[in-house]
């Protein structure tokens, strides 16, 4: 393939090269870097990532700065995290949560989030972030679908997103507030976990127990829920070291929210493995914010997103400059491609390449990677890690890698395929909740299939190309189309929706819906606007941004909206084969 | 940085306008002088930025990216809008 940007080569001093760490490489040497539970008691994430460091003499490093919206700090040391976290163990405990049965966070980046995280693991039960964003209807949905038993909540976010679920949710037992209580069906959470005994131990835990629930969209039915086990923390804290260069002590800062996969493992439990200090920033995104909080806080690895990044751009290399960010050694970026520009930015503006990643919530670690010291292809997602074998698959001809008497075939280099992994690394989820056949699906030939198209160069670096369906990515969140289009199907002037992603500059795509009325509604502006209130109503984060009206969605014979005709059309190029098209109803 | 006419009242409307061009049902009356809006209308990063384009376009105002720290709440949009 045509390369129009210049490699860049990486010095690390007294590193390894990506070749050697991966002829070094084993599982079962990643896995005797970390502790284990005391007494061959088994493999429990919360232990490696937080008592094990007290254990050892580090409780009085600082685990978690929370940086408050206020600007206030707020300092968690490993041994305060240690006994918050048993504390909320307990409180799990003494409400009668049995292991295995899930617990949902919905909240900001704040305190109580980390602590609800590891006090979950610890009880042996499964937690389940809740991006904080997500209107009541995605809430319901998820706590619905993960048979949720307690909820860890605001008070504010209480009364806006769940209160008014509660009768639809037989299984939420209980319903834990931060910031007093909002009803006779809420717990103070800061009550409980003050009278809860101290001193809790964490039960015998084997490394294929359940320990996180992730959801995740498709381009069909409802959300996923992947399950991820304790084990995953040796995939956690491995690739950590190769794709991010995280070392122990260091200050790192993901600025992913723990209410997505990234945010959970590598804005939680990785830096944590390595007793690292890890940045919580509670505010939004804000340029001059970011900077300071970079520089004032010696952040030294730093992971990011490309929406993130490329609004950063906007303001030009020179407010970088103002800054001092001499401390960062490593900086990473995952969520969609980034692309070359973005790469060979960093080195102007941080005076370091952005390092591009590539995973999955199924894969729940970094997969391919710009190893730390290896040389980056500005474009590219980088090569394997170790431990993982990565492969382009040809694809059928519905897109998706072609299995053909349970056997698939390797893309030439160059060529367009399906990118596939070769499960066995220990953070491949173990299957999405309750649904055998939809995780049956992801897998064939021996391979899981990631819906991903990529390609591969001669020299094995791999190159994103798109998604192999129909799914969104807008600002490094998968947002499912049949989710946004379920909830426009309640409004009562719609009868049909299509929803797409269409290109963003800034955010990679944005939802956009075509939304066909029902007979009696016109097309108006007031009914435009009343339609994209609903949804941000209904969906927050994942409501679209645009509505247009179409009384003519493109259907497939078997009656489904052609969302790729639609794509097609938004963006003025040939529609293609249509011979499977129905016209409008 | 800004050498707009506008009144209060106008620049009022505007941060109105603008913002319920993204929440229609945004009820701004109900919300005080010194809310920060993004907050309180939960604006993610891209709904920041159309509200940033929507003002500069209506106000006749160039709006660059160091002016965000002056579009927090509704006092300080109208301040920065009017000139004050």
């Amino acid at each position: 393939m045509t390369q129009t940007w210049n490699p860049i080569h990486q010095h690390l001093p007294g590193g390894t090269t990506y070749d050697e760490d991966r002829a070094s490489f084993t599982w079962e040497r990643a896995r005797a870097e970390l502790a284990g539970l005391p007494g061959g008691r088994g493999l429990n994430i919360a232990h490696e990532a937080v008592d094990r460091h007290v254990d050892e003499g580090r409780g009085d490093v600082t685990a978690i700065r929370c940086i408050a919206v206020d600007g206030s700090v707020t300092d968690i040391s490993y041994a305060q995290l240690g006994d918050l976290s048993g504390r909320f163990a307990q409180v799990l405990t003494d409400l009668g949560v049995q292991r295995g049965e899930r617990v949902a966070s919905l909240l900001g980046r704040q305190p109580e989030q980390y602590v609800a995280a590891l006090g979950t693991l610890k009880r042996g039960a499964v937690f389940c972030p809740l991006f904080s964003s997500f209107g009541p209807e995605p809430v319901r949905e998820r706590l619905r679908l993960g048979s949720v038993k307690v909820l860890v909540t605001t008070a504010d976010l209480y009364r806006k997103r769940v209160a008014h679920l509660r009768d639809e949710l037989p299984d939420l037992r209980h319903v834990l507030v931060t910031g007093g209580v909002e009803d006779d069906r809420t717990l103070d959470l800061h009550e409980l976990m003050a009278s809860a005994a101290p001193g809790y131990t964490i039960p015998d835990t084997e490394p294929e127990d359940p320990a996180l629930l992730h959801f995740t969209s498709g381009t069909t039915g409802k959300p996923k829920g992947a399950v991820h086990v304790h084990g995953a923390v040796v995939a956690h804290h491995a690739t950590a070291a190769y794709a991010l260069d995280l070392r122990r002590g260091d200050v790192f800062w993901c600025t992913a929210d723990p209410g997505w996969v990234t945010g959970t493992s590598y804005g939680i439990i990785a830096p944590l493995t390595f007793g690292a200090t890890l940045i919580s920033y509670a505010g939004e995104f804000d340029a001059k914010d970011w900077y300071r909080t970079l520089a004032e806080q010696r952040v030294q690895v730093w992971y990011t997103a490309p929406t993130a990044l490329r609004m950063l751009m906007r303001y030009g290399a020179d407010l970088a400059h103002d800054y001092d960010l001499s401390a960062l050694r490593h900086v990473a970026s995952v969520g969609e491609a980034l692309n070359p520009e973005v790469v060979v930015w960093g080195v102007e503006a941080l005076g370091l390449p952005v390092h591009d990643n590539w995973w999955q919530t199924e894969t729940g670690a970094i997969m391919v990677s710009n190893h730390r010291g290896m040389e980056i292809r500005p474009g590219s997602m980088g090569r394997p890690v170790p431990g993982v074998d990565a492969a382009v698959l040809v694809q059928g001809a519905d897109g998706r890698a072609e299995v053909a008497d349970g056997a698939v075939r390797f893309a030439e280099p160059g060529e367009t395929g399906e990118l596939a992994l070769r499960p066995g690394w220990p953070s491949m989820f173990r299957g999405y909740l309750d649904d055998p056949e939809r995780t049956a699906k992801c897998f064939g030939g021996g391979w899981y299939l990631s819906g991903d198209l990529a390609r591969q160069d001669a020299d094995g670096y791999f190159w994103f190309v798109g998604r192999a369906d129909d799914v969104i990515k807008s600002a490094g969140h998968l947002i499912g189309p049949f989710e946004v289009e379920t909830a426009f199907m309640e409004h009562p002037a719609v009868v049909e929706a299509g929803v797409i992603g269409k290109p963003d500059p800034v955010a990679g795509e944005v939802v956009k819906a075509f939304v066909t009325l029902r007979a009696g509604f016109e097309p108006t502006e007031e009914l435009r606007r009343d339609l994209i209130a609903f949804g941000r109503r209904r969906l927050g984060g994942l409501a679209p941004k645009e509505i247009t009206f179409d009384q003519h969605l493109p259907h497939t014979t078997s009656g489904k909206v052609m969302r790729r005709l639609l794509k097609a059309r938004e963006l003025g190029l040939p529609e293609g084969d249509v011979s499977t098209l129905e016209q409008a109803r | 940085m800004t050498n707009s006419t506008l009144t209060d009242a106008e620049a009022r409307t505007l941060v109105a306008e603008a913002i319920q061009r993204i929440v229609p049902d945004a009820d701004l009356d109900a919300v005080g002088d010194d809310v920060p809006l993004r907050a309180e209308f939960e604006l993610d990063s891209l709904d920041f930025l159309s509200f940033v384009e929507t003002l500069s376009q209506r106000s006749g105002v160039g709006i660059t990216e160091n002016d965000y720290e002056h579009l927090v709440t509704m006092r300080t949009c109208v301040g920065f809008l009017t000139g004050g």
